[in-house]
């Protein structure tokens, strides 16, 4: 039994680990007042671009790396079409989102049907440690990765002045541009961080989670890590907290259901969802800290001449 | 997404059109399929779009296919099916249950197509349906389970609890209890006919709870690939497996299209098509297996062949009598088995599968 709850948890980490990727990137370019919904693009073009190196070149590191520029190349892209050309950030965003499936698909044609064994253990001594050791060390290094980006994020964001100055862009360009930030700039670089992260999303699905490609296989993921920015009222922690959530419950639903639960599957399908949804907006129905954290002028086309 | 691959094909047909036309050569059949996933499921959409270059390759330029992938069922595929209607396709296959409807509003307004729609209940006078009965596969590989599991815990991961998928879980489970009594399935529904990472969390699931055997009714790898390191084994879905599982996989349950793809297309070639409705098995090859695994014993291979013997020769009916549901109620007497119509309406469990069937 003990193996068993250990067990759990460890799949409850791989759950959310896509999810804390994907919603930390988009919430740094949606602090600095930029809404990207090509999340999901982001992630299938990372997903098979890791993939696709890995098979190739045979590195792992390589693999990650490739995953990220390619997310990084997406919102490159994103970036010029909406900050420099001012279009409509919605509607490039899910453009982005439909051109990123496509290309996934047409850059993985002929991956498809090929294995791979995924992602080393980053401690595999540690991990011999019996009972905790497993638990503790026995993940690769994008899990351990997305606790620390989590940390750096939120110091940066809450300690560092470059993190105001993005904070300041995103809640009002018009005062950060007349006190002499580059507005353009500062939005540039967070939605180029959102797409190295969705990227990275996108290599742990297709070199750790499931380590194959197949097309589509992010499966709604990027939206869902959309979703938990805004529940999670723009801040790390409880985006972190919101993540994990929502894999614990995925997992354990499909537990219970295994168990023998007297819950329709269709209600136990549901529940990872609602219990989000409920948690973070009963710790975040504070009206103030929302005013506080929403970026006030997201979305909000900005050109240093009006 | 499909806008991008549709707007490619309907280039490369219209080219060629054009090429054709310069040529003076006699026009050919357009043959157009609507997919419900990607292609590069490799599963259930992959295996149609076998199907379709099964035609090309047979016909060469006497043919010319189309196809449209990810197209949601309901309001957009009947967009997509008029489409490909009215711009000169002769056959038209819809490869998913939920196209039913669209698929004859369509056939309705455009009376010189022919239509088949994959796994419907539906005809009209251009629309013929066509599905195959996997759940004689599933009695193949229940059989082989039973006699494989050491932990009498057999995992059974469904998609979406249709009739379908109801009944292959039932016929897998008194095959299997036919050679093991004791063997119990547990089910896990994930709600979605394709999600990797929710079909390998289910695995996972399965897996810690005792099962040592995994079996699937949704369309990826994912779960054989989870079956594989946690070193337990499962069966393939819709395709062969094995490059994902080399030593998880037992064999698989082929979904084979081909031969009817190529069938009905020459109907519609020599003009000889009219509306039907089949529902074709392993006798006609429409079920499938591939190799067994390295690891089945031989006891178990030649147990296997003796069911797939028996459903081709018709001495053995998946749902043959007593069988019981799970309150123990008989549901099919001694000596009968069910017919099409109650295998079709399926919405019960049979004795032996763990939990309740959502309703």
């Amino acid at each position: 039994m003990n193996e068993t709850i250990i067990l759990t948890l460890i799949t409850i980490i791989t759950a959310a680990t896509p999810l804390v990727y994907a919603s930390l990137g988009e919430l740094v370019t949606e602090r600095s007042g930029v809404l990207n919904l090509g999340v999901e693009g982001m992630m299938l073009t990372g997903a098979v671009c890791s993939f696709a190196t890995v098979h190739y070149s045979g590195s792992a590191t390589l693999g990650v790396l490739a995953g990220c520029l390619a997310g990084m190349a997406l919102a490159l892209l994103f970036a010029f079409l909406t900050l420099t050309l001012q279009s409509s950030q919605v509607a490039t965003g899910l453009a982005l989102t439909i051109f990123g499936v496509g290309l996934s698909a047409l850059i993985g044609q002929s991956l498809v049907g090929i294995a791979f064994e995924g992602l080393p253990v980053l401690m595999p001594e540690l991990a011999r440690i019996p009972a905790i050791g497993k638990l503790l060390f026995g993940h690769d290094i994008l899990v351990y990765g997305s606790f620390a980006l989590v940390a750096a994020t939120s110091w940066f964001l809450s300690r560092t002045r470059a993190g105001l100055v993005l904070r300041s862009v995103g809640d009002s360009h018009d005062a950060a541009h007349a006190l002499g930030y580059h507005v353009i700039r500062v939005r540039y670089l967070a939605t180029l961080f959102g797409g190295a992260c969705a990227g990275l999303a996108g290599a742990y699905l297709s070199m750790a989670y499931t380590p194959m490609w197949v097309e589509n296989m992010s499966a709604g993921r990027g939206w869902i890590a959309l979703a938990l920015v805004v529940f999670a009222v723009w801040q790390p922690g409880r985006l972190l907290l919101g993540a994990y959530l929502f894999g614990g419950i995925s997992i354990l639903q499909l537990h219970g259901q295994a168990l023998g639960f007297q819950v329709p599957s269709q209600l136990m399908s549901m529940l990872p969802y609602l219990t989000t949804i409920l948690v973070l907006v009963l710790i975040s129905r504070d009206g103030g800290r929302i005013r506080r954290n929403a970026p006030a002028s997201i979305g909000k086309a900005f050109h240093p001449t009006t | 997404m499909y806008p991008s691959k549709f707007l490619k094909q309907t280039l490369i047909a219209a080219a060629s059109c054009l090429m054709l036309m310069s040529a003076q050569a006699a026009d050919p059949v357009k043959v157009g399929f609507v997919y419900v996933g990607p292609v590069g499921d490799h599963g259930w959409t992959y295996r149609h779009d076998v199907g379709r270059q099964a035609i090309e390759s047979e016909f060469g330029d006497q043919v010319e296919t189309t196809f449209v992938e990810s197209v949601p069922e309901g309001a957009d595929a009947e967009r997509v099916i008029r489409k490909l209607a009215s711009s000169g396709h002769d056959l038209i296959f819809t490869t998913s249950f939920g196209y039913m409807n669209p698929t004859l509003k369509v056939a309705k307004d455009f009376p010189d197509v022919m239509f088949e729609h994959a796994t419907g209940y539906k005809q009209s006078d251009n629309t013929a349906t066509y599905s195959a009965r996997f759940y004689e596969g599933r009695s193949v590989i229940g059989t082989m389970a039973g006699m494989m599991t050491k932990s009498n815990v057999v995992g059974y991961i469904g998609s979406i609890p249709i009739p379908e998928v109801v009944r292959g879980i039932n016929a897998f489970t008194i095959a299997m209890r036919k050679v093991n009594p004791d063997a119990t399935v547990k089910v896990i529904w994930v709600n979605s006919w394709y999600d990797p990472g929710k079909e390998a969390d289910a695995a996972k699931a399965l897996i810690d709870q005792g099962a040592d055997i995994i079996t699937q009714h949704t369309d990826s790898p994912a779960p054989l690939q989870v079956a594989q390191e946690r070193g337990v084994q499962g069966f393939g879905q819709a395709s062969d497996m094995a490059a994902f599982a080399p030593e998880a996989q037992l064999t698989s349950i082929v979904d084979n299209w081909n031969d009817y793809y190529v069938e009905r297309t020459r109907a519609v070639i020599d003009g000889s098509w009219a509306s039907q409705n089949v529902w074709l098995g392993i006798a006609d090859g429409m079920v499938a297996f591939p190799e067994y695994g390295a690891s089945v014993p031989d006891d178990v291979k030649a147990a296997a062949d003796v069911i797939k013997e028996g459903i081709v020769d018709g001495s053995l009916h998946p749902f043959q009598g007593p069988l019981f549901n799970q309150a123990g109620e008989e549901v099919v007497a001694e000596g009968e088995v069910l017919d099409d119509k109650a295998l079709l309406g399926m919405n019960y469990y049979v004795q032996g599968v763990l939990g309740d069937l959502p309703k």
